[in-house]
């Protein structure tokens, strides 16, 4: 452990930032919008349930399909912080613009009143009696929306925002206890540190406690060194920023690569990122979208290419009934991507990653089984665990237990894809279905169960690319093409076998190497840089 | 304040004025009164007859539904309402005081909207913290919760003093005390008002209260005056209010058997 904080402290730290940074930015945008709101809704009677009740719906959104409406969308949307921060700020809003009401509307009436008596206009009695007196109860408000926010962010990292929450990602797909923490503990830290930080602040604007002013300084010096803290932050982002668009003008063309969120995914499009930057080509990467975020971002342009399985994009995206036919799959693919979307299919890249039913290599020797039939019969007895995935598409799981007449003791556990290998290693489950190039099956001795009725489609490995970033043209100025994007796509033409792409999985989740050290090794050896 | 020409006119005065909330009942029923210069005019009644409604018609903290209130012959309508306010000092029960305010701060609250410079202000503050009997330099610098219900009731009338306005509203400011602290208070008040000659517009359902303090008394019920006279006057009437509210005075020296 002490090692691997030797080894990526920096990578910690710029991430910690990152994370803090994203939160930072979007708790000001949350408490411009809040507390003005707040403030007027105390003086609008009537529109006060109604913006109660927008906040409170947005909160209850999942993040997951928040970001599926706004990538998308113009100016909000797309892929990167700026969606994270749209996000964070619909969740921080509500607690900031529901305690500025509690607050101004727990002044007592006395007081209020007497300041009106006094003479005070409407703003003399906002600013010098009320928001005063409300400021404990609207910073509770503020320390909640920071504490939901800091959590909230780690999800930022399904859209490629940063954040810790690459960090908890990747160790939950790689199985790596040590990524997990280096993502879960700053953030947990981050939320208590704020919590109790905002805790020492409210008691200081608490009426009923408050001392003379010399004990004010303390709270001077904090806000002070906050406000330094987002200087230094924004300036870096900045700066960041600038060098990013600086060097790009130097370069041959742009690709933003996109992936969809586990390791193979990561692996082909790191493929792809390389060759394309061997030939001079500035990459983005666009790593680890989650859910079917990476079909939205190609069809909104915010990437330009990402690996997809033909079965997926028949039964997912194009929602046509399962068949079985190889061929007939990835023609019908490419014709309706090329008409619905602008997208040119690439050439199979050489191996098929359908669905695998595993079940623990012991299992399988001591009941000798070799196909899901031969399975079929132990079911009753048997405990099942499956991705969202499996169990909510068209060719998963109740088409698959209907052509097999499966019936498990109790109804198949929903969790992570990545979780379901170690909840089968540790006898958690009995049977997963996990993916036939997992480099997981060999590293913790899992056996492929043969699909023997054909159930699942096929699910070849292609690209998916854009098609005005494929089509050059050589006399058309204002053409978006990059011109090795075709050449590279073409080189990868069956160039992977389904042994190879397990054997790429393996030295990244089993071996828990670095992804692109891997890709670079393959690459060399394969004589594609 | 013009003293001169316009000591004859009342300084307040009600013409037909009625409030009503939504067309329910009237609070106040087409209620005319005037306040002449100089007097303490109390309103006695009890919950619900009022008496605080109108002592808020008065700096426009409400506005009549029909009828006029002319403060110094100019009807509250009339008037930049944040200059009538500052006219009029305002006391209410349990003071109001700004707890997030010092007690120097509280009373300075009016000099300091109307932009006195800083040594003015702080001169006032002390004369006014002497003027209520309390000792500035132990007091200035307190937050009203550190102080006794008495003592903020104090900076309550140094606070609507502050600025020397020519009208005091008072609303049963002594009515959250505990019986010595008010009776002290009420003597003492009857002292300051005597030296400072201020018109007092005061608010009590306490009948001794109003007979030791008030120049006259006006007995509300519904929303109307229904007995306007001086302390002595008021005892004398037959009026069966009047009468009811003089028993109270005597059932006080009923010790139970």
């Amino acid at each position: 452990m002490l090692e691997f904080l030797k080894e990526n402290w920096s990578d910690i730290l710029a991430h910690i930032a990152q994370h803090l940074w994203l939160v930072s930015i979007s708790i000001a945008i949350a408490i411009a919008i809040g507390l003005p709101l707040g403030v007027l809704i105390t003086r609008r009677k009537r529109l006060r349930s109604p913006v109660l009740g927008v906040a409170n719906v947005m909160q209850t959104i999942p993040s997951l399909a928040l970001f599926g409406f706004l990538i998308p969308l113009p100016f909000i949307g797309g892929i990167g912080p700026r969606t994270a921060i749209v996000a964070l700020v619909f969740y921080a809003l509500l607690p900031v613009i529901r305690n500025t009401v509690t607050g101004i509307l727990g002044v007592d009436r006395n007081v209020r009143e007497a300041a009106v008596a006094m003479g005070m206009t409407d703003r003399q009695v906002l600013f010098q009696v009320e928001l005063p007196l409300a400021m404990s109860v609207i910073l509770t408000g503020v320390r909640v929306a920071v504490v939901i926010t800091i959590g909230v962010a780690i999800i930022a990292a399904e859209v490629s925002a940063g954040g810790l929450g690459e960090y908890i990602f990747r160790g939950l797909r790689m199985n790596d206890s040590r990524l997990l923490l280096a993502g879960a503990v700053p953030s947990a830290l981050m939320a208590l540190i704020a919590d109790f930080g905002f805790s020492v602040i409210e008691r200081r604007f608490d009426p009923d406690t408050q001392r003379g002013s010399r004990s004010r300084r303390p709270l001077r010096i904090l806000a002070a060194a906050v406000l330094l803290l987002a200087v230094v932050l924004t300036g870096y982002a900045t700066w960041r920023g600038f060098k990013n668009r600086a060097s790009s003008s130097l370069s041959r063309g742009h690709v933003t690569v996109g992936s969809k969120d586990f390791t193979e995914s990561v692996l082909l499009a790191e493929i792809v990122a390389q060759m394309l930057e061997a030939q001079h080509i500035e990459v983005d990467r666009r790593f680890d979208l989650g859910g079917n975020l990476s079909h939205s971002a190609l069809v909104a342009s915010q990437i330009d290419l990402y690996p997809e399985y033909t079965g997926t994009s028949f039964t997912q995206i194009l929602h046509h009934a399962p068949i079985t036919d190889p061929k007939a799959v990835y023609d019908q693919v490419k014709r309706e991507y090329a008409e619905q979307f602008n997208i040119v299919v690439s050439p199979p890249l050489g191996f098929d990653n359908t669905f695998a039913i595993l079940v623990r290599g012991e299992d399988a020797r001591r009941l000798n089984l070799k196909t899901i039939s031969d399975a079929a019969r132990y079911a009753p007895q048997w405990r099942a665990g499956f991705g969202h995935d499996f169990m909510s598409r068209a060719d998963g799981y109740p088409g698959f237990s209907r052509a097999y007449g499966l019936h498990f003791a109790e109804t198949p556990r929903e969790m992570a894809l990545d979780l379901t290998y170690t909840a089968l290693a540790s006898k958690q489950v009995d049977v997963i279905a996990g993916n036939s190039t997992d480099g997981r099956i060999a590293a913790l001795d899992l056996v492929q169960l043969q699909d023997d009725k054909h159930y699942f489609p096929p699910y070849e490995a292609v690209l998916l690319v854009r098609k005005d970033k494929m089509l050059w043209a050589p006399n058309d100025p204002d053409a978006r093409a990059v011109a090795p994007l075709p050449q590279v796509v073409g080189k990868l033409g069956g160039a992977i076998s389904t042994d190879e792409m397990r054997k790429l999985n393996y030295e990244v989740d089993g071996l828990k190497r670095d992804k692109k050290i891997v890709v670079h090794e393959w690459l060399l050896k394969k004589g594609f840089l | 304040m013009p003293e001169s020409d316009d000591n004859h006119r009342p300084l307040v005065e009600f013409r037909d004025v009625s409030f009503t909330v939504n067309g329910s009942r009237p609070i106040i029923d087409r209620l005319s009164l005037q306040v002449q210069h100089g007097e303490t005019f109390v309103l006695l009644g009890e919950s619900g007859c009022g008496k605080t409604t109108t002592l808020k018609l008065v700096n426009r903290l409400l506005t009549p539904t029909s009828g006029q209130v002319l403060v110094e012959a100019k009807a509250t309508t009339d008037w930049d309402v944040i200059r009538l306010r500052r006219r009029t000092g305002y006391v209410i029960q349990e003071a109001g005081l700004f707890p997030h305010f010092t007690v120097e701060q509280n009373i300075a609250l009016v000099p300091n909207l109307e932009g006195w410079d800083e040594a003015r202000v702080r001169q006032r503050v002390r004369e006014l913290l002497s003027l209520v009997g309390l000792d500035s330099e132990r007091f200035a610098d307190r937050y009203p919760r550190e102080l006794s219900g008495g003592q903020r009731q104090r900076i309550g009338v140094a606070r609507a003093l502050a600025a020397d306005p020519p009208l005091l509203l008072m609303d049963e400011p002594f009515g959250a005390l505990d019986p010595l602290t008010r009776a002290s208070l009420q003597k003492e008040f009857a002292d300051l008002k005597a030296r400072l000659g201020k018109t007092v517009i005061f608010v009590t359902h306490d009948v001794r209260e109003a007979l030791l303090l008030g120049s006259r008394i006006a007995l509300m019920d519904a929303g109307r005056i229904v007995l306007l006279e001086t302390p002595a006057g008021f005892v004398r009437s037959g009026n069966e209010l009047a009468k009811a509210y003089l028993e109270t005075l005597k059932n006080d020296f009923v010790i139970a058997p």
